[in-house]
């Protein structure tokens, strides 16, 4: 059903065919995949294939098995914190022409993101396969922090491939996992980053199948990960909506993400893709600017193809090899894209759009300051992105406030701290933070050693 | 459909077996260290003992990959490998010998350059087909139907994993032969060959398959030996790369030679007994 719809309106028809598809009173919601319109799939080596069966089964049986849903639920709840808190940003929004700008506080689940909630579910489905073993990629390192988190919890080991330039940027998230107890694999090939870190626990994945789950931490990925992953991260957009139904009694004008695989994204978007008058924007790195090549603004700029297991938008050469992105954002350093994204971007039922690093690192300092919230700088191109788009709607509006728009902050920004310093200069030439090496004290040595004992003793 | 269509693999692989034995399978990566070497050592390869020859292209995210081929296909892009000389290796090979030549290509370079135009071009050049690592019968629609407008092979991978009907599928859905993967992992040279494979390759059989050829982990001749006495070819490709990485064209004919030595059905080559 869901497959009839892009070929036959495709990209061309644009915002009309979504509205088209909504008037006509179907919906855009709970796609099962494996195919939205022509994206999606299975593009797998065949030894996986048989785990994607196992893992589609075991999740079917558990999506409709009630236990499943309230041990979930009941984790989400008393482990995570949820739901999560919508926060209206009163002086955020005064730069965004007015319109009244919402937060989706996902940065105050347990371990700082949304990523929690994909692997919470998916963990409970590891423990019903019978798998023992965990592993994860991880960008930001906070898909991997989750991971390490879900599996002490539950008693699963966890082994985490992450980019060896990620691990630079996100060192802070690299302890975090290891004092989890999960094992930290930095992959040294390619551009080093998450798409080299897929490569590797895909190998992993092959190899060790018989007793390991492959976490994937978005929605992207061969069939079931797409649609499991949305189904997971939907609670965010149930919450979102009904709690800005209770807040201002109406829906938003628009809901905002950021897209790096697009799991939160799609997790916020579900809750309102069948409302017609609610717009959506899904906001892509655009790095150092898409004109410079720079960037990871795949749906923007890529094209159709297959890599890690789905068709989808693709940043490629004309030789279909796939091209390194740039983001200062790790966790949206991605050349790829969820399959489901790229069928919303064809039908036009949502608007992806680039934002710099520029304008990112402008909107993480700006909520900061407004509203005493330092976002993780995933979350701050969605930030970014609101600006612009709470500008555009309440442009010649008497009355701005009359706008309302969501914006899900996807994660916290503890991890980023020094990559904004970097960014505001923050630091001396030894790299460290300014006024912080001042001190006459004579320093003591390391806990627990020696001489800090014999210290200890006087 | 299939049946109408000769395969050069199927003929290269019937033609080792009229010779009493199994096929020996060679692979190597288009462009590592650069194109002549790849022409030349596929050269070499047929005139020391193999029967076909898979030149793979060099792809940015070789997830079948081990560390072997992996370094090697990162080198040959890096030293600007184009996807379309790939053509120019196989024809280079198929002029100057009489094995059939496959590409081994992951999947979205042909989609990129559009499976109707790579088919096309292959064809030209002379090759045999396509073996891919990471396409599935399922989602194969355009491959099927460029293949048969080419008379192209169409060689996909069964795995110690894959279910019996996912077997009958694939094998149904091959043409050439049917491509086993030894063990569950990636490529790369192993200490014994998984004892998987035998078990797999008589479930690939008797879901109809003609000729079923393994791969994954072959990296000697006692390998070889073992693989032959129950399979219709034997692949080889991490310890060819191994060979032309460290020894170049002539390691390469070396190497080729002493694996052939494994291939004799054990009834036809009594006096090469070893271990058991
Ligand atoms: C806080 C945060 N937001 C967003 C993302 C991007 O991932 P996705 O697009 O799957 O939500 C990440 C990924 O690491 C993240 O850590």
């Amino acid at each position: 059903m869901v497959r009839l719809m892009v070929d036959a309106q495709a990209a061309s028809t644009g915002e009309n065919a979504a509205e088209a598809f909504l008037q006509g009173g179907a919906s855009l919601r709970h796609a099962p995949g494996p195919y939205f319109g022509s994206y999606g799939g299975r593009w797998m080596p065949e030894s996986l294939i048989a785990a994607l069966d196992e893992l589609e089964d075991t999740f079917e049986k558990a999506k409709a098995d009630p236990e499943f849903i309230a041990q979930l639920h009941e984790l989400n709840k008393n482990y995570s914190g949820r739901p999560s808190l919508l926060t209206e940003a009163k002086r955020f929004s005064e730069h965004a022409g007015g319109a009244r700008i919402f937060l989706k506080r996902e940065d105050l689940n347990h371990t700082g993101s949304h990523k929690i909630n994909n692997v919470l579910g998916q963990a409970l489905l590891a423990k019903r396969m019978g798998k023992t073993r965990v592993i994860a990629e991880t960008g930001a390192g906070q898909h991997g922090v989750a991971s390490a988190t879900a599996a002490a919890l539950l008693g699963l080991e966890c082994v985490v491939y992450m980019g060896a330039e990620d691990c630079r940027r996100q060192a802070l998230n690299v302890a975090r996992m290891q004092l989890l107890g999960a094992t930290v694999i930095p992959v040294t090939n390619g551009s080093q980053t998450l798409k080299d870190a897929i490569n590797d626990a895909l190998r992993d994945w092959v190899t060790n199948v018989h007793d390991t789950h492959y976490l994937l931490g978005t929605a992207a990925g061969a069939h079931p990960f797409p649609a499991m992953v949305r189904f997971f991260h939907e609670v965010i957009g149930e919450e979102a909506r009904a709690q800005i139904l209770e807040q201002t009694g109406r829906l938003p004008d628009a809901v905002c993400a950021c897209i790096g695989g697009g799991s939160n994204a799609i997790g916020i978007f579900h809750g309102f893709l069948d409302d017609p008058s609610v717009k959506i924007f899904g906001f892509e790195a655009g790095g150092e600017g898409v004109e410079t090549g720079r960037h990871a603004a795949t749906i923007t700029l890529g094209r159709p193809g297959v890599l890690h297991g789905a068709r989808s938008y693709l940043m490629q050469d004309e030789d279909g090899q796939t091209i390194e992105s740039h983001s200062i954002s790790a966790g949206l350093d991605y050349p790829g894209v969820g399959p489901e994204h790229s069928y919303l971007a064809d039908i036009g039922r949502v608007s992806y759009q680039p934002v710099t690093d520029a304008e990112a690192m402008d909107a993480f300092r700006l909520l900061c300051r407004t509203e005493g919230i330092i976002p993780a700088i995933e979350s701050s191109h969605a930030l970014a992105g609101a600006l612009r788009v709470g500008r555009s709607l309440t442009e010649g509006k008497e009355n701005p406030a009359d706008t309302i728009v969501i914006v899900n902050l996807s994660g916290r920004g503890d991890k980023d701290v020094q990559t904004a310093a970097e960014w505001f200069d923050m630091l001396d030439e030894n790299g460290q933070v300014k006024g912080t090496t001042l001190s006459t004290r004579k320093p003591k040595g390391p806990q627990g050693s020696a001489a800090d004992s014999s210290e200890v003793q006087k | 459909m299939s049946e109408q269509i000769t395969s050069k693999s199927a003929a290269a692989i019937d033609r080792a077996h009229r010779e009493g034995r199994a096929a020996l399978i060679g692979y190597l990566p288009a462009g590592y260290p650069d194109l002549q070497s790849t022409i030349d050592a596929g050269i070499a390869m047929a005139r020391n003992g193999a029967d076909l020859i898979e030149i793979g292209i060099p792809y940015s995210d070789p997830v079948m990959d081990g560390p072997v081929i992996q370094a090697a296909t990162t080198e040959a892009i890096a030293n600007g490998f184009r996807v379309a000389s790939v053509f120019d290796v196989v024809r280079g090979i198929t002029e100057a010998t009489d094995v059939a030549v496959l590409v081994m290509t992951y999947w979205n370079p042909v989609v990129r350059m559009g499976v109707d135009e790579f088919s096309r071009r292959l064809a030209e050049a002379g090759g045999a087909g396509l073996i891919t690592p990471d396409l599935i019968p399922d989602e194969a629609s355009e491959w099927f139907a460029a293949s048969d407008k080419y008379g192209l092979d169409r060689v996909f991978l069964v795995a110690p994993s894959s279910s019996p009907e996912r077997l009958a599928m694939t094998v149904e859905a091959s043409r050439g032969f049917v491509y086993a993967v030894s063990i569950m992992g990636v490529t790369g040279a192993r200490a014994a060959v998984s004892s998987s494979a035998e078990q797999l390759v008589a479930n690939t059989h008797a879901a109809g398959a003609k000729r079923v050829c393994v791969g994954l982990g072959v990296s000697n001749a006692s390998h070889v030996r073992e693989i032959a006495s129950y399979a219709d070819g034997v692949i080889v490709g991490s310890a060819l790369v191994a060979a032309i990485r460290d020894g170049g064209v002539d390691a390469v004919g070396q190497l080729t030679k002493e694996l052939s030595v494994g291939l004799q059905k054990p009834a036809a080559a009594a006096t090469t007994q070893e271990e058991a």
